[in-house]
């Protein structure tokens, strides 16, 4: 096979990556920050796309110029859901918060069954076939579309955590508790935004995925699932390193569906969060664990 | 032997436990075909629950990948049958064999390296996955297109290589899972099961009491995974065709934990009352949507997703715990503390 073939692919994979990395972004901050482990990631995302779907199918809206009010609605859901059900749960044993969100996940995937039957549901953009040509790159026009997107959330975010008050307030509270306590910082409603935050990105990722695949309801568990896969070997409560993570992961998938079956791809990505786990447990980018 | 086992356990508890045994045992007389194929759910939910919570409601050590046991022992006894003839008794050994091996594989990764917590959940996720992927490639062991054994003769009950009625897998589960009762209850009060409660509510106080709590770790583990196997071999001749599509799914390594975690984790009655809670709530669920007339998919996973919601908000320790004190039976040795303050 030429080397033409093998750049390609590994552009396609970086760009599909990106959007990944999106989605374990909102996995990592909200780790990071509130602590659960979103086990209703994927299904989130799930929520995102058909949202994407409907407003496609309906008025012919692009799932791109749609991503900031998808992302709102997420926001909300994130919100209400960390405000009414997680709080309660931010003291208890892993497996107890566990199966709330498993449960929460369990009733999503089968709320969006029942209201959107078990299909494959996708859209038809104008520029589905459209591509660029980069000298002996040919870029995929909606890849890189989405790509750009993820990067732009992403870029958004990390200026949101850096420069606004509420964003600096957030990290207070992920370096210390006890003291973002102290200082008087209303904790329970800043835990409620990060979830809330958490869920936008992945409203934002859903709205970007549902361009590269079509969307069924037990899509969801496959993404929770290569989230927290990318998150791992990124760096839990790392964002910088959830981007890299995906973008390490888009690739390997890719490559390792170009050189030996598309079915078998995701084993790679199995076995780079083996060897992450074993040589550097904190991740690529993530701090040493104590 | 036997005295040793009741030694210490209230009279009520005995008393209680003997008349169940009765009533399951009893049971294939008076229940019908389909609800002796719902038992026999029940009791393999159970028993692997059983297996799940020696690790985690025991050793406190959160698997979310034990579908990769079940999956290891059904397709290791399945294929020394269809391929080699072996009977599923000698069949049996090396399929715990080989999980115990591949848990011990991961535990000493874990372990060694201090992978812990959320992270150690995550990799035997991957583990499992990997392996569901392996095995959907692996020509020889059919594939994503399946395993099959010779389907069953209805006919004639043949112990030996486990090809008979229902009822016949019905008490052949029900010993399983009264063996599963009756080894965890004997560990909890050896002197491992005491250093494992002592790993699970503070791994450091326990090293500094001089518990090699690596050692004890790998115990769990591979106990766990050999007797997880157990069930899976059964599982394979029962059904008769395994999919790796299915049988290392991660929804299944979830449906196998919830039974432990409802009932009550880190109880010897736990995972029992758990997967009986489980399998009632499926099946009322399914007679009442009949009842009403509602066909619509998924509508049933919704009540059982609020089902488990309000388990998990209202009755945080499980319902074992509140219902024993309840019959009166008092706490149990394995009992963990109320979970709060544990962050």
């Amino acid at each position: 096979m030429p080397a033409e073939i093998y750049l390609n692919v590994a552009v396609s994979g970086l760009l599909t990556g990106l959007v990944y990395g999106l989605m374990a972004l909102g996995l990592s901050v909200i780790f990071g920050v509130v602590r659960i482990v979103n086990f209703a990631h994927g299904e989130m995302m799930t929520i995102a796309m058909y949202l994407a779907v409907a407003l496609f199918s309906a008025y012919r809206l692009d799932p791109l110029a749609m991503l900031v009010p998808i992302a709102a609605v997420l926001f909300a859901l994130g919100y209400v859901m960390q405000r009414g059900l997680i709080n309660p749960f931010i003291n208890r044993p892993e497996h107890s918060q566990f199966m709330l969100l498993v449960a929460a996940a369990l009733i999503m995937v089968n709320a969006l069954l029942i209201a959107f039957g078990p299909d494959a549901r996708g859209v038809q953009t104008s520029y589905a076939f459209a591509s660029y040509a980069l000298g002996p790159l040919i870029v995929d026009a909606t890849k890189a579309y989405a790509g750009l997107a993820a990067v732009t959330v992403a870029a958004g975010l990390f200026a949101f955590f850096r420069y606004t008050l509420i964003g600096k307030a957030i990290r207070a509270c992920a370096d210390n508790y006890a003291g973002a306590l102290v200082v008087g910082l209303d904790v329970k409603r800043l835990y409620a935004l990060t979830f809330a935050i958490g869920s936008a990105c992945v409203g934002a990722c859903g709205s970007m995925m549902v361009l590269l695949v079509d969307v069924t309801p037990p899509l969801g568990p496959t993404y929770t699932l290569l989230a927290f896969v990318i998150v791992i070997t990124g760096g839990l409560g790392s964002m910088a390193g959830a981007l890299l993570g995906g973008v390490l992961i888009g690739v390997t998938e890719a490559l390792g569906g170009l050189l030996f079956t598309p079915s078998a791809k995701s084993m790679f990505t199995f076995a780079i969060l083996v060897v992450v786990l074993l040589f550097r447990p904190q991740g690529l980018l993530g701090k040493r664990l104590t | 032997m036997i005295l040793l086992l009741t030694d210490g356990v209230p009279r009520r508890v005995l008393k209680l436990l003997a008349g169940l045994s009765l009533v399951l045992l009893a049971a294939p007389l008076a229940a019908s075909d389909y609800l002796i194929t719902v038992l026999i759910l029940v009791l393999y939910f159970a028993y692997v629950g059983q297996a799940w919570n020696l690790m985690m409601g025991f050793a406190g050590q959160l698997s979310l990948g034990h579908a990769l046991y079940v999956g290891l022992g059904a397709y290791a006894a399945a294929a020394l049958y269809v391929h080699f003839g072996v009977g599923p008794w000698l069949g049996l050994w090396v399929a715990m064999a080989s999980s115990a091996a591949v848990g011990a594989t991961i535990g000493f990764l874990a372990f060694r390296f201090g992978v812990g917590g959320v992270y150690f959940a995550i990799l035997t996720i991957a583990f499992a996955e990997f392996a569901r992927i392996g095995f959907d490639h692996w020509g020889w062991l059919g594939g994503s297109a399946g395993l099959f054994l010779p389907v069953a003769n209805y006919a004639r009950n043949d112990i030996l290589t486990l090809r008979g009625s229902p009822t016949m897998f019905y008490y052949v589960m029900l010993t399983m899972t009264a063996a599963a009762f009756v080894l965890c209850h004997a560990l909890l009060r050896s002197r491992i099961g005491y250093y494992w409660l002592a790993i699970r509510e503070s791994p450091d106080a326990a090293q500094a009491l001089g518990i090699d709590i690596f050692r004890c770790k790998m115990v769990a583990v591979i106990i766990s995974a050999a007797m997880t196997s157990l069930g899976g071999v059964l599982f394979a001749f029962y059904y008769n065709n395994l999919f790796p599509e299915q049988i290392f799914h991660i929804s299944r390594s979830i449906e196998l934990i919830l039974g432990p975690i409802i009932g009550g984790i880190g109880t010897l009655a736990g995972p029992i009352v758990g997967a009986f809670l489980l399998s009632t709530l499926a099946e009322g669920l399914s007679e009442i949507m009949r009842w009403v007339g509602i066909d619509l998919p998924g509508i049933k996973q919704v009540f059982y997703g609020f089902c488990l919601l309000g388990v998990v908000l209202f009755l945080p320790d499980g319902v074992w715990p509140p219902l024993g004190r309840w019959l009166g039976l008092g706490r149990e040795e394995g009992d963990r503390e109320s979970g709060e303050g544990e962050r």
